[in-house]
């Protein structure tokens, strides 16, 4: 294998790891709020969708970006509506969510763009793309950052931004106390539920960002679920990433390795097969990463049922 | 203490909670640098009133002075600002946040505005830990300590946020013998030198009399009274937190116990919290006797008949039901063997709300053949016919069999769990708070519904927090402490006042018990 294999090997990582990561960073953010997000995913096709479409409209990319950005909090704001203020079923609302945005999105185009299917138009303006300044200038490993859609920067940013917000701001604690224990949080009063809806709105925007970048980050078009289930593998990293923003990306990373490769390995192997390889990873992935939490959490009880009774023996032989 | 001023003043507080009346009419004062007990069974309403000072719940009537202010808005960063700290029953801490990060939640130190000052936490809790005594590890994580730091943590936390009053919710519940002696050196020394005020919750009445000023003493919602601790004793509080004179008639009974069908030996089954909650529990219930158990709520009796009925696995001891031993059964197979078991909470354990009383009635024996074909195709009008004369006999008081249980009243509720169990014909009946929230006509016939059972020879295990119920049944009893059985004694031999005493304390090592 040559080197500018390797290099557009590892530049294809970047570029399908960027949407997964990027949604990602949303779904920690609503994990670390005690809300189990799976509605990422239509949030995603949305971002996809309304990018696309104004885009088009405005002639513009970031005209396009904004409209992901707005429906994002709008759909954010819905979801946490339901799930936190009304105390709605959060696997129901997501997959409502779901299933409500790949019929919306469908609904849309046919009836306003008159398109089925898939669209695509030279009038949908792409996001710029850039070669990263001094490090694309350096021999051989310039190659890797060729030609990268800015999200992939704005991405490393993001993660950076969040791992501080996480660990190094007050909010980012209360963040995690409303997730983890709402009560303390609310008894030291503070609103756990307008931290909830603060990281349903975040993710809702992170997500749609996501889904800008995927229909203009690389093409200008958009088709009907294109998402493709990103938004279930960016929720299976933040899972195996255990929310925290770099293991996350680390997990999003190995997915758009997955898929880069699979592309390599067609010459090889059936098609249809290597297009499954990153998805077959993610089960095990999440299947690796629930069983081992299981244990964990058996050995934990273990522990202290060992340390009480020691403990409430001790007083008697005193 | 007569010269004190008062700092908080509670006026005429109700509080309806849906069907419960959890406060009724409360109404006494708190003095400044006293140590103030709030004694009472679960569900007496104390915690409730708490929560009011601690702004969780808004009275429904009623106002709360303090420092001779009038509250309000009811909400816990009004009750912080004016120096009410509270440390909860379940602590209010994050696992995962270090001892620092937790004390100071919501008021965290930082540096230009908006990062946090983790160093800052950590200096300040330093700091607090100097002044006040209380030595904890700042940088530890509070998962990886124990209970009682945890608890100091809680301490430390409301006294960070610059705490006057310090409502502390059983304290003890969790403590070991050692660590609440810690505690309550703790509460003296912040009286002393701090001038703070402290308000406990407990049903514990020796440590009322170890570490309280003044002590008030609440049963169902009212405060039945407040008094100097020098004027009263344990006796005295113990009769006050039970005592309740309802007067009913003898239910007749007759038939002379038979074989053992209950025995349990020397039983270990530990709570959610996965803390030990019966701690080698041994009984015995025969056939035509009814066995009631004397506890105060949260001494192991709701864990014991978890584990008899089969829905808690035990850490160690045996269950021997109808002579086989079932420590290992679940609960299907344990209802084969023939138990019938009317739960402690009918909302959730006892029938579905969602059905009508002629599916929770039939529930259990809809796949035998009188009432199915081949366990399947259910026989609708005989299952009708059959809800209809259970509907008769138990005098339920509802529209009709199809009527939704979630909307019945709690005694009629109770007699449809009432009437399933007892249609099964079963040797062994296990019973809880049979006539919680029941009125009293209702309570009557479910008496009588269970003595009936023990004069057709059924074995009988009565846990009810009830003690004239307990009494009023039981041809034995005895009294569970902290997991352990205090006390055994047959109906009639012992005063409720006496019993009572063996319910707040192992008294096994005091002169003067009657066994």
């Amino acid at each position: 294998m040559s080197w500018d294999q390797i290099a557009q090997i590892i530049n294809f990582t970047l570029r399908n790891a960027t949407p997964v990561i990027l949604a990602a960073l949303g779904g920690l953010l609503t994990e670390h709020a005690g809300i189990m997000n799976i509605g990422m995913e239509g949030m995603m096709l949305s971002g996809c969708f309304f990018a696309v479409a104004f885009s088009y409209i405005c002639a513009s990319s970031g005209a396009g970006v904004i409209a992901a950005i707005l429906v994002g909090i709008i759909l954010g704001l819905f979801f946490a509506l339901f799930v936190v203020k009304l105390k709605a079923d959060e696997f129901i609302i997501g997959m409502t969510l779901n299933t409500f945005a790949g019929g919306l999105t469908a609904f849309l185009l046919r009836s306003v763009f008159g398109k089925t299917g898939s669209w695509a138009s030279t009038d949908i303006i792409q996001l710029p793309k850039f070669d990263i300044p001094l490090l694309s200038s350096i021999p051989y490993l310039g190659k890797v950052f060729e030609n990268i859609s800015v999200f992939v920067a704005v991405s490393w940013i993001l993660i950076v931004i969040v791992w501080i917000f996480l660990y190094k701001t007050p909010y980012g604690f209360w963040m995690r106390a409303s997730g983890e224990h709402p009560e303390a949080l609310e008894t030291a009063g503070i609103s756990p539920i307008k931290m909830k809806f603060i990281a349903s709105v975040a993710c809702g925007i992170l997500c749609g960002i996501a889904g800008a970048h995927l229909s203009l980050g690389y093409v200008n078009n958009f088709a009907e679920g294109m998402s493709a289930s990103r938004g279930f593998i960016a929720f299976a990293c933040v899972v195996f990433g255990m929310s925290n923003p770099p293991k996350v990306y680390v997990a999003a990373l190995m997915f758009g390795f997955l898929q880069a490769i699979s592309l390599n390995l067609q010459e090889y192997i059936a098609s249809d097969l290597t297009a499954a390889i990153p998805y077959l990873v993610t089960i095990i992935m999440l299947i690796y990463v629930t069983v081992s939490a299981a244990n964990r959490k058996k050995r934990r009880e273990k522990q202290s049922l060992k340390e009480q009774s020691g403990a409430s023996e001790a007083p008697v032989s005193a | 203490m007569e010269n004190k001023e008062t700092i908080i003043e509670f006026k005429n507080i109700s509080m309806q909670f849906p069907g419960v009346l959890a406060n009724d009419n409360v109404s006494f004062d708190i003095k400044k640098g006293e140590v103030f007990a709030l004694v009472g069974e679960n569900g007496a309403g104390k915690s409730t009133l708490m929560n009011i000072l601690y702004g969780i719940n808004t009275p429904t009537s009623g106002e709360v002075i303090i420092g001779g202010k009038k509250v309000e808005k009811y909400s816990p960063s009004e009750a912080i600002s004016r120096g009410i700290g509270m440390v909860h029953q379940h602590f209010m801490l994050v696992p995962s946040f270090t001892v620092a990060q937790n004390i100071c939640l919501s008021h965290e130190p930082r540096k230009s505005k908006i990062f946090y000052d983790l160093k800052g936490a950590e200096a300040a809790t330093e700091k607090l830990v100097q002044e006040y005594g209380l030595v904890v590890d700042p940088k530890a994580k509070v998962e990886s300590i124990s209970v009682g730091l945890q608890q100091r943590v809680e301490i430390l936390k409301t006294l960070y946020r610059g705490a006057d009053v310090l409502i502390l919710d059983e304290p003890t519940a969790v403590l070991t013998p050692q660590e609440t002696e810690e505690l309550f050196n703790v509460i003296r020394r912040i009286v002393k030198e701090k001038d703070m005020t402290v308000i406990i919750i407990t049903h514990k009445l020796y440590e009322v009399m170890a570490i309280s000023d003044r002590v008030g003493v609440m049963r169902q919602g009212k405060l039945v009274g407040v008094n100097e601790t020098k004027d009263v004793n344990e006796k005295i509080l113990a009769s006050m937190m039970v005592g309740r004179e309802v007067l009913l008639d003898e239910i007749e009974r007759f038939g002379e116990p038979g074989e053992t069908k209950i025995e349990v030996e020397d039983l270990v089954v530990t709570d959610n919290r996965g803390i030990i909650a019966c701690n080698g529990i041994n009984l015995k219930v025969r056939e035509g006797e009814i066995l009631g158990i004397a506890a105060i709520e949260g001494n192991g009796q709701s864990e014991l008949l978890e584990a008899i009925t089969g829905m808690r696995k035990p850490v160690s001891g045996t269950i021997f039901l109808n002579n086989h031993d079932t420590t290992d059964m679940d609960p299907g197979q344990i209802r084969e063997l023939g138990l019938s078991h009317i739960p402690e909470d009918r909302m959730t354990t006892g029938v579905s709300l969602q059905s009508d009383i002629t599916t929770n009635l039939v529930i259990g024996k809809e796949r035998t053949p009188h009432f199915s074909k081949w366990g399947i195709a259910l026989k609708k009008s005989t299952i009708h016919r059959y809800a209809e004369d259970l509907f008769q006999r138990f005098d339920m008081r509802g529209a009709g069999v199809d009527t939704v249980v979630g909307s019945l009243s709690g005694g009629n509720m109770q007699k449809v769990v009432v009437a399933r169990e007892l249609s099964f014909d079963a040797p062994i009946l296990i019973v809880a708070q049979p006539t919680r929230g029941v009125d009293v006509g209702a309570m009557e016939f479910i008496h009588k519904c269970i003595v009936d059972k023990r004069n057709d020879g059924g074995a009988v295990l009565l846990v009810s927090a009830d003690l004239d119920e307990v009494f009023r049944l039981s041809d034995r009893i005895i009294t569970i402490y902290e997991g352990k059985v205090t006390g055994e004694f047959k109906a009639g031999e012992i005063s409720k006042m006496d019993i009572s005493y063996y319910m707040t304390g192992d008294r096994s090592n005091e002169e003067g018990g009657t066994n």
